[in-house]
């Protein structure tokens, strides 16, 4: 006897396809219907995601078969603490930049509107598929649709951005190719394609010394760390972010670079488990390959005038905090900062702050086609809401109390201290003083410097962008404050406990 | 005898200021309702913080804790007699600095006056909260906030100079804050606290060993490069290129005493004064401070542009107080908390004077300010009462704690027997610099004779230039107001039991 709630994995991503199609025929219809059709399967989507995070975390994990099919054999749907927590950020952001793409779109791709929403469904249907599956091949197949997507969305604004999502399109194939040789050895070995499967075989059949294990992990390593920008892999992404549309980019940076981080700790503790971990310094390795993306993704972010490209680099160091939690995971085992935590809180704020800084990035492009940061002289004026937005989140990847981003790195100096790495203190530290050299750079043009040929202040008159795009700026930007004082607050966080338990990540279990 | 007394009083008064934030913003555009507003939460904050002195007297703390961030840090305030000094001198100051505002503000018709009041209140938002903090993490929130929101009032004019002021204060105090945190999370990580207890976080000697006791030592130094000591000070003067009443109240009050206060807090409250002592700590930091109290005197003697002389004054202040509290002895931190409010109130004189003259007569340099002690009396005579504090010359507040720094020196005996005679080559440089600013202004006589035309400053300038100048003296016969004596020894007395 199955829950309803049981039903709603298969179904979020059901309707999501479903509605791909019924745009692409409204569309035909009404142009205008696009719009509503996406946000409306979303927001549905969303709505049925919180019940799964209820249900995940009151009644326990939620385990749906395909047709039926016994799990070996066919495919199984699972849906712990760690997807949900995923599933709901996910749907979160592409709600809000929804919400914001339908005046945006409508002015920037005005030909293009169909295709822009049928791709963004499918995006979206991409992305929930990859959280929500417990099977590494059905996994596989969606990143592919979340990544042919993108690709198209990337080069719809045409010229320059064909360019990028060509490098994108390469780059993210070999990164799925990677992948799917990974999951090729790991079946050679296991003749399982199914997450928990593939685990009890491994560690029951003590085949994590076993070569073709380890290469298979090499290449999940670097096939998922191309996807998610790991520094040096990095090299798509500057491009790709800033020819994309606004809100395009910061599903890029918000969510999709995300999910492939989910997808890389969930083979890293599903398919592989943490003993398998501890057999090989891999994740020592991991902490220092992010630490330099960390350093390296700033500064390459202060040399840049243009704000996207800037923001874009600024993602790359950002990643390197996940990573550098990620990597922390196995060996810090408080039971408040160990484990995975740091991580996924930097996932959910990482969104908020990114997301809000591409869309005001866009609102700028919207309002005055202005996209280098020299040019923002007087905006402060101009667009007062979308600025204040913008010193928010930009104050939060600074990493000022209480925003989110100064949780994120004091739970991420906690967790190195507790393993003994001081140095990653000092890297998270540094960090801070370059976000604040790109950041405060853009803050004081747009506020302090004046307006060329703008002799009193009275002249530059106030044109904010319409409130269907201001909305959604405002609601993440406040998240940013709101959010990091909840996590300040809350100390006892079901999700967090429920994931580290999940993994034997807690300082009890090991 | 101490008791933890909850109650929502520091809340309400932390609370004055951010609310009185947001109401300016929406009354923005009606410029007297706005200042107002700044005013009636002035008043309010400072009868809630007074209101709170009689209780702490009693030997009470007041908490109001909201929520644990981490295992063993609560977010929430505790007010202690001597946090009661810092909110007590802040939040007095922030009535009488609003008023000079208001004049200093309209009558040279700045622009951007919302946006200037606003981030003051924020500011002083920041500065109770930073006094009223009970634990390192929260003074943490409150240093930052404090940082950031005096940043757009640095840079205020917007002019170049004032953008690289405003760049430059933000990269050394932004610097400074990630060591602070870094100090902070070390803290703990030995001691699993970080809350301020009375001499010091009792197993912080026995998780740390000596080394890194003295180097966490070092950062926290570095964490608080608000106080503004040497080598670290070059944003002090730089951000001088702000307007007046920002120089008077933060750069005076507010922000580097934060710096101090911070300084004094982790000596007494973190460390402890046995544990200081017995690391050899007590003695490097006498040193570090005579350093500044000395240089900084040399480089303000060089000094032409008024405010930037009152700066480099303000340094060797502060280390002065860092000097008290670093003699580890009673009459030597009682000396350093005194000072605090008493030199608030000297410079915010000389800072406020410094700006009537501006607004006046448009003078910022010394040598231009020839005969204008004739035609700005009362300004002036303020002037030459807060410099005689600075110089420690009775009858102002600044004689009454110069003496106890000297008796301080003597109870801590051994090296420190050799500190009084540097204090008076200090003094003797404050006098080289301070009296010829009053020499120029009262005798000479100008020479193009083209300054008839100036008089007083706006009477809403005068008057609390005048009251500042008046409490200086007062603190000099009647120490005990505003309770300042009584709540230093209450505090004192909680740190190292009774005067030996």
């Amino acid at each position: 006897m199955l829950n309803v709630v049981e039903h709603f994995p298969v179904l979020i991503i059901i309707i999501s396809l479903l509605s791909a199609f019924t745009i692409f025929i409204a569309g035909w219809l009404n142009k205008k219907s696009c719009c509503f059709i996406s946000f409306a399967t979303i927001l549905v989507q969303f709505v049925m995601s919180i019940f799964i995070l209820n249900h995940v975390l009151t009644v326990g994990t939620i385990k749906y078969r395909l047709g039926g099919w016994a799990p070996p054999w066919g495919i199984e749907y699972v849906v712990d603490a760690l997807n949900a927590y995923v599933l709901v950020i996910l749907l979160f952001l592409a709600l809000i930049c929804v919400t914001y793409s339908k005046r945006n779109i409508e002015h920037e791709l005005p030909r293009k509107i169909i295709s822009f929403y049928v791709l963004y469904q499918l995006l979206i249907t991409g992305l929930c598929g990859v959280t929500v599956t417990g099977d590494i091949f059905n996994m596989y197949v969606f990143v592919e649709i979340f990544s042919l997507s993108a690709y198209a969305l990337i080069a719809s604004r045409g010229k320059i951005a064909l360019r990028a999502s060509y490098t994108y399109l390469i780059l993210g194939s070999i990164g799925a190719c990677f992948f799917l040789i990974g999951i090729g050895f790991l079946y050679s070995v296991t003749g399982t394609l199914n997450m928990h499967d593939l685990s009890c075989i491994l560690s029951t059949g003590d085949l994590y010394s076993s070569r073709v294990v380890q290469a298979a992990f090499v290449f999940f390593v670097v096939g998922l760390g191309i996807k998610m920008a790991l520094f040096p892999l990095h090299t798509w992404l500057p491009d790709a972010h800033s020819f994309a549309p606004a809100e395009i980019s910061a599903m890029l940076s918000g969510i999709i670079i995300e999910v492939s981080t989910y997808a890389f700790i969930r083979v890293c503790f599903s398919v592989y488990t943490v003993n398998f971990l501890k057999l090989l310094p891999i994740f020592d390795i991991l902490c220092w390959v992010a630490a330099s993306g960390i350093i390296i993704g700033s500064v390459l972010a202060i040399a840049q005038d243009n704000l996207k490209r800037m923001l874009a680099y600024s993602s790359v160091s950002q990643m390197g905090y996940i990573m550098l939690a990620v990597g922390l995971s196995v060996s810090s085992h408080h039971e408040l900062w160990g484990g995975l935590t740091p991580a996924l809180m930097h996932i959910l704020n990482h969104a908020l702050m990114k997301g809000c800084l591409f869309l005001v990035a866009g609102a700028f492009i919207y309002k005055a086609d202005l996209w280098n940061i020299s040019d923002f002289r007087g905006l402060g004026k101009k667009m007062p809401f979308t600025c204040a937005a913008f010193v928010l989140a930009a104050i939060s990847m600074i990493g000022v109390p209480p925003s989110v981003g100064f949780v994120s790195k004091l739970y991420i100096i906690l967790a190195s201290l507790d393993s003994g790495k001081f140095v990653f203190v000092a890297i998270m530290l540094i960090s801070t003083l370059l976000n604040l050299v790109y950041f405060w750079r853009v803050i004081e043009t747009m506020y302090m410097k004046q307006e060329e040929g703008a002799h009193n202040h009275s002249s530059s008159r106030r044109d904010e962008v319409p409130a269907s795009m201001l909305i959604p700026i405002l609601i993440l930007a406040s998240l940013c404050i709101i959010v990091g004082i909840i996590w300040l607050a809350e100390i006892p966080m079901p999700i967090m406990d429920s994931v580290n338990s999940l993994f034997g990540l807690n300082g009890g279990m090991t | 005898m101490t008791a933890t007394i909850e109650s929502m009083q520091p809340t309400f008064a932390i609370m004055c200021p951010a609310i009185v934030s947001i109401l300016i913003l929406l009354f923005g555009k009606w410029p007297n309702i706005r200042e107002s507003w700044t005013l009636i939460a002035a008043i309010a904050q400072f009868l809630i913080v007074i209101s709170m002195a009689p209780v702490i007297l009693a030997g009470n703390i007041i908490e109001c804790t909201f929520f644990t961030m981490l295992p063993g840090v609560d977010f929430g305030f505790s007010v202690d007699a001597f946090g009661l000094i810092f909110a007590i001198t802040s939040s007095f100051l922030w009535i009488l600095v609003s008023l000079y505002s208001i004049g200093y503000m309209r009558s040279l018709n700045e622009h951007a006056q919302t946006r200037f009041y606003f981030f003051f209140a924020l500011a002083i938002f920041g500065a109770v909260g930073i006094a009223m903090s009970g634990n390192l993490f929260t003074m943490f929130i409150f240093y930052e906030i404090l940082t950031v929101s005096t940043y757009p009032l640095v840079a205020h004019e917007q002019t170049p100079v004032a953008l690289a002021a405003g760049r430059k204060y933000l990269a050394y105090l932004l610097t400074s804050g990630t060591f602070f945190l870094a100090a902070i999370v070390l803290t703990y990580y030995f001691s699993g606290t970080t809350d301020f207890v009375n001499g010091g976080i009792p197993n912080l000697a026995s998780e740390a060993s000596r080394t890194a006791l003295m180097v966490l030592f070092v950062i926290f130094l570095l964490g608080f490069m608000k106080a503004a000591w040497m080598p670290f000070h070059s944003w002090l003067p730089t951000a001088m290129a702000a307007p007046t009443p920002v120089s008077a109240l933060l750069h005076a009050v507010a922000v580097v005493k934060a710096g101090v206060f911070g300084i004094i807090r982790v000596v007494c409250y973190i460390y402890g004064v046995d544990l200081m002592s017995a690391l050899g700590l007590g003695l490097a930091l006498v040193c570090l401070a005579t350093f500044t109290l000395i240089v900084a005197n040399l480089f303000a003697l060089a000094q032409d542009n008024l405010k930037r002389r009152l700066a480099y004054s303000t340094i060797n202040q502060l280390s002065l107080i860092i000097f008290g509290v670093a003699l580890l002895s009673y009459e030597g931190i009682e000396g350093a908390m005194m000072h605090i409010p008493f030199h608030g109130f000297m410079k915010i004189t000389l800072f406020m004077c410094a700006g009537a003259i501006m607004v006046a007569s448009g003078k910022k340099n010394i040598s231009d300010m020839a005969g204008i002690g004739k035609k700005m009396p009362v300004t002036m005579i303020a002037f030459t009462i807060g410099a005689l504090g600075m110089c420690a010359l009775p009858p102002t507040a600044g004689y009454v704690t110069h003496h106890l720094f000297v008796h301080g020196c003597e109870e801590a005996g051994g090296s420190m027997t050799i500190f009084p005679y540097m204090l008076l080559i200090v003094a003797i440089l404050d006098v080289m610099y301070f009296f010829p600013i009053i020499y120029t202004a009262f005798f000479k006589k100008s020479k193009d004779g083209g300054d008839c035309g100036i008089q007083e400053a706006p009477i809403f300038m005068l008057i609390p230039i005048a009251i500042t100048a008046a409490v200086s003296i007062i603190f000099y016969f009647y120490p005990d107001l505003f309770y300042i004596s009584d709540l230093v020894h209450t505090a004192i007395s909680g740190l190292m039991g009774g005067h030996p």
